[in-house]
């Protein structure tokens, strides 16, 4: 097994005259927690799309295990082992959130009573257990983030993408969230990461990616990305970091 | 095995009716009935069940249709052998929409429309071919043989009719309960939630055209030897896609008895119409319209979700839907 299951090399993107992603190149490490973080518009969505095959790139490479998968439909991605969380919740709504699951389950197992008892094991799992049966349209914010990722596990994947799967959720709802993630990485998937809610970067991440503006502006621990300069001003604008350390509050 | 038991019920109550009436009358209805129920349920498969919703299912079942008569007018060839060819033809029409439609990607109204021309084109392909006999029409030769899948009586009609419609209901459940049904209604509900658990939507969504549009077809193989009849407008014409989408979606698009529901309601209602009205020309298509926009307005999940609620309706206050808590 590679190093590093996941390696993004060069990869570019333009919207128009807007360049979304700039020559962004990273490697996640096998088993490892990776946070991409940056502000609102960096681009971490479309990245994440790139990387699950939803967008297509305008240059650069997408190697997962070594190979290279930068034209495959996210389909066969997800065969590989590549599942991805969608920002804004995705769910088949009419259907119940046992049978949400088995969409995914059905990747492995073809008979239909088999997916659906692996659904159940999913759902445990994340702690849909007692929603078994309601349809997925009826679950709170919290519920259907967690249908998310029950549906990603639940393809048996080795790399998780995770798209802000905390956003909108309370600060209770977050506690009790950070743990299954971490947990599916005690499991052995490696988990690369958008967020938003630092409490929860900090928690989980042993290695964080900083974009902004498409570009990779800084990479490190927490603490080393924190203290950057360039990040507190990709974060609160220019001048931001030079004011804090000087001492001085900005009018 | 216990879930082809509503199926077996269905078929057994209708299998009766020829044993109580031999009334030309009752059974020309009936028969109508179970074809306009077999051009639906598969309509039902790919729109009901799929969420792509075809405006041109004419196209599988005119093309059927046309097969079938061509074969045994031109070429002499048994009417047996035809509906096997015109299901076959039908489907093969399926797989290059299919192709077509889905290699790039069309979806919602798009690959509505799409298909609408589809259908049109063919119309008019075959009001000036000389093989289909043009303007005039294709006019099957009266041989009242059952080999040549003609009867002198509508019972032995009806009896294909409904075997047909029976196995159109069987070959539904059994996608119902298989992962590629499954995998169906999760490209219907969302396409790239669908996707991003690993389904090849495009191999999905064509597979389901293809079975679609081979219900349809022997619908229209069907037609062609009940009425010996055939021309473009009957064939190819929009009344037949209408009949197809509006049948499932008056009976609950997307459940298994949606298209026998439906086509019973909605020729039931068009009876009712030409007897009130003393068959004024293209009233019944008006109450069609009405009956589709009172469904679609008040009762979006067609019959069979007012069946659901009715009968769920006295316990409702004792089991209130469970909501989730996070």
């Amino acid at each position: 097994m590679a190093e590093s299951l996941l390696v993004v090399e060069n990869v570019s993107k333009r919207f128009g005259g807007l360049v979304a992603i700039d020559r962004a190149s990273f490697h996640v490490k096998t088993g490892s927690i990776t946070a991409l973080i940056g502000p609102n518009g960096a681009g971490k969505t479309t990245l994440f799309s790139i990387i699950s095959g939803f967008l297509p790139t305008d240059d650069g490479r997408v190697l997962y295990d070594g190979s290279d998968i930068t034209a495959e439909p996210p389909h066969k991605r997800a065969r590989r082992g590549v599942a991805r969380t969608f920002q804004i919740v995705q769910p088949f709504a009419t259907l119940t959130v046992r049978e949400n699951i088995a969409i995914g389950s059905h990747l492995w197992q073809r008979s239909r009573a088999a997916a659906l008892d692996a659904a159940n094991h999913v759902a445990l799992a994340v702690g849909l257990g007692a929603q078994l049966e309601a349809p997925a349209a009826t679950l709170t914010v919290a519920g259907s983030k967690r249908l998310e990722l029950a549906r990603a596990l639940a393809i048996a994947p080795r790399l998780v993408l995770l798209d802000e799967v905390l956003a909108g959720l309370n600060p209770s709802e977050i506690r009790d969230m950070v743990p299954v993630v971490r947990e599916l990485a005690t499991r052995g998937m490696t988990i690369l990461m958008t967020e938003h809610v630092m409490q929860a970067v900090t928690a989980l991440a042993e290695y964080v990616l900083v974009l902004a503006q498409g570009r990779i502006i800084a990479r490190g621990t927490v603490q080393e990305v924190a203290a950057d300069p360039g990040v507190v001003e990709a974060y609160l604008g220019a001048g931001a970091a030079k004011r804090i350390t000087a001492g001085t509050p900005h009018a | 095995m216990k879930k082809y038991w509503p199926i077996a019920v269905a078929v057994g109550l209708l299998a009766i009716v020829p044993f109580v009436t031999t009334s030309n009358v009752v059974l020309n209805f009936l028969i109508t009935t179970l074809l306009i129920a077999l051009v639906g349920q598969g309509w039902n498969l790919l729109g009901g069940y799929g969420g792509q919703y075809s405006f041109g299912h004419a196209a599988f079942f005119g093309t059927a249709a046309y097969t079938t008569a061509i074969l045994q007018v031109q070429y002499g060839i048994n009417a047996w052998v035809g509906l096997l060819a015109g299901i076959l033809a039908g489907a093969l029409v399926g797989v290059v929409i299919g192709v077509l439609c889905f290699r790039s990607g069309l979806r919602g109204s798009y690959f509505s429309l799409v298909t609408l021309a589809f259908a049109e084109v063919l119309r008019i392909i075959a009001s000036v071919t000389p093989i289909t006999g043009a303007g005039v029409g294709t006019l099957i030769k009266l041989d009242l043989r059952p080999e040549s899948f003609q009867f002198q009586s509508r019972v032995p009609f009806y009896w294909i009719a409904l075997i047909l419609v029976a196995l159109s209901l069987v070959v539904v459940r059994a996608v119902e309960n298989s992962r590629f049904g499954a995998y169906l209604v999760a490209i219907r509900e969302n396409e790239d939630a669908a996707s991003a658990l690993g389904i090849n939507t495009f191999a999905v969504k064509l597979a389901a055209i293809t079975i679609s549009a081979a219900i349809t077809a022997a619908a229209g193989c069907f037609y062609a030897q009940y009425f010996l009849f055939i021309d473009a407008a009957i064939a190819y014409g929009p009344r037949i896609s209408i009949d197809a989408l509006l049948a499932p979606i008056v009976g609950g698009a997307g459940t298994l008895f949606a298209s026998l529901f439906g086509a019973l309601v909605i020729k039931a209602l068009g009876e009712a119409t030409k007897l009130l009205t003393g068959d004024a020309p293209g009233l019944d298509l008006v109450i069609y319209g009405v009956v589709l926009i009172a469904v679609v307005g008040l009762a979006p999940r067609g019959i069979a979700g007012l069946l659901t609620a009715l009968f769920r309706w006295p316990f409702r206050t004792l089991a209130q839907p469970e909501r989730g808590n996070g």
